[in-house]
């Protein structure tokens, strides 16, 4: 294809150049289309029971898959989710959000289309092929995609504008658990479970929606700001002007300060997660339900999807290192509480307790992008979130390994299943108090990392190129 | 830089496309909120 040819492509970034007077507000609903969709993810297991009786269906055959294989498709999506964002993010800012969300789209939904194939010919392997590495990838990529690009609209409000694309992420199970649920439905027969079709009903419906998500998205020139707004005369010491490359990033005390505090806010967000409707049953042994601790846990989805609208916000007006200070400082208060909600019988406190502590599980994942904009500018930002996001995968190990072996030692040395998960929320506490450390040693980059103007990669001594 | 081709869209066409996402989004919020209020029950 000749360079023309890429110029002005239906991908490229001249093509979806923004022109004067667009509308601003049509880039998050854009946003929000792909995220809806990849948001999937966390309803993922409503197909585990199914896909163990594909062959026997009303009861799991011995040729059946057994749920400790199946949980491998999601553990390898949520793997490729952070390997794709890591090592994509560069790739996005060179092409666009457009380009990348197409990408996302094709991989995501082919990746349902695959499975659904799998699920067919009784194939392990193309599930994990499909919806774990190919799917893993449309996730990664998809995450990241508009983030960049929303910053960019919303300078005024960094992060109100991710928190809104972010959000859709952690409501996308809200859609597609009662979606799934309903077409698995519609497509059982005495022969067959329906997973098949469904997939391949999924694949073809995320992919439609998250290809209107691509084909909405424009980015603003490069001069562009909002109408009536002037960048502030004097610059807050967190909100840099200058621009950090994407590699040079990595060498910075911020970045991996940064990473530490993503880290131990998710990992003790998702461990409680995981556990929460078990952890609900035991904690109030008798007077709580299995329906009413899948209440519980939908909850604190809810509570999951709106802190990350929230808590960004909230973010654009208190700073992001405060919130980020909020974060690890109420949370080990509550941590430290929670126990004793549990004790004293009292569900409604317990409730509200947990539900703040996910609230600020997910503001965590909503602010970090701005938080990094501010400190390494908005040039290479999606794809130094991209990088940052590697944290999402060692807490996704670290948060369940520990609330879970913790509580299997308690319970191997006597303690009642109701108690056995205190010194885990103690151990939460505790990391909490190690993150708020990491938050607070956070300055200011240095200015030898900043890039010089109009360069894409040398980093320059003085710090004093004005943004672009 | 070359001439930008996109062209500015219509309030409606943003009102439709909030809806688009708005919509199945508040129907699943209203359906998990059913569930939980069996926790209080």
């Amino acid at each position: 294809m000749s360079t023309e040819a890429n110029q002005n492509g239906f991908f490229s970034k001249e093509r979806i150049t923004a022109p004067p007077g667009f509308n601003r507000w049509m880039i998050p609903p854009a946003a929000l289309a792909v995220h809806l969709c990849i948001g999937q993810a966390y309803a993922f297991s409503v197909f585990n029971g199914p896909m163990t009786k594909l062959i026997g269906i009303q009861q799991p055959a011995p040729d059946d898959w057994g749920l400790p294989a199946l949980g491998w498709i999601f553990s390898l999506a949520i793997l490729f989710l952070g390997l794709s964002a890591a090592f994509a993010g560069k790739w996005l800012e060179e092409v666009g959000p457009r380009k990348a969300m197409f990408v996302a789209a094709c991989c995501f939904g082919g990746g349902f289309i695959v499975s659904s194939i799998g699920v067919s010919t009784h194939q392990l392997w193309l599930l994990y092929l499909g919806y774990g590495v190919l799917g893993g990838i449309g996730l990664g990529i998809g995450y990241v995609s508009p983030v960049s690009t929303l910053i960019k609209w919303f300078p005024d409000k960094r992060g109100m504008a991710t928190g809104m694309a972010i959000m859709g992420f952690g409501g996308g199970a809200f859609i597609a658990s009662p979606m799934s649920v309903a077409l698995m439905e519609h497509f059982r027969t005495p022969e067959s479970m329906g997973v098949a079709p469904t997939f391949l009903v999924m694949g073809v419906l995320y992919f439609i929606s998250m290809m209107i998500g691509a084909c909405a998205i424009r980015i603003p020139a490069p001069d562009w700001k909002p109408e009536g707004w002037t960048p502030p005369v004097t610059q807050k010491a967190m909100i840099s002007r200058n621009h950090v490359h994407i590699d040079q990033a990595l060498k910075t005390p911020q970045f991996w300060l940064l990473w530490w505090a993503l880290t131990l806010n998710v990992t003790a967000g998702i461990g409680v997660l995981g556990q929460a409707s078990v952890m609900i049953q035991e904690s109030f042994r008798g007077a709580i339900t299995p329906a009413a601790a899948a209440g519980f846990v939908g909850l604190l989805s809810l509570a999951n999807m709106l802190g990350r609208f929230f808590w960004s916000s909230t973010s654009d007006y208190l700073g992001r290192k405060t919130t980020y200070g909020i974060f690890f400082v109420l949370g080990a208060v509550l941590y430290f509480l929670v126990p004793g909600m549990g004790a004293s019988g009292n569900v409604a406190l317990f409730v509200l307790f947990y539900a703040i502590i996910i609230s600020m599980y997910g503001g965590g994942f909503s602010t970090i992008p701005a938080y990094l904009a501010d400190l390494f500018g908005t040039r290479y930002v999606g794809g130094i979130h991209g990088r940052i996001l590697t944290a999402w995968a060692a807490a996704g190990v670290l948060g369940p390994v520990l609330v879970n072996y913790i509580r299997q030692y308690q319970v191997d040395h006597g303690v009642p299943p109701g108690q056995s998960y205190t010194v885990t929320m103690y151990l939460m506490a505790g990391l909490l108090v190690v993150g708020f450390i990491c938050n607070l040693l956070v300055r200011p980059v240095a200015s030898h990392h900043h890039m010089a103007a109009d360069t894409d990669t040398a980093p320059m001594a003085a710090s004093l190129a004005p943004q672009k | 830089m070359t001439a930008t081709t996109t062209r500015t869209p219509s309030p409606a066409l943003i009102v439709l496309f909030w809806l688009y996402v708005g919509i199945p989004l508040a129907v699943g919020i209203w359906e998990t909120l059913l569930k939980a209020s069996a926790l209080f029950h």
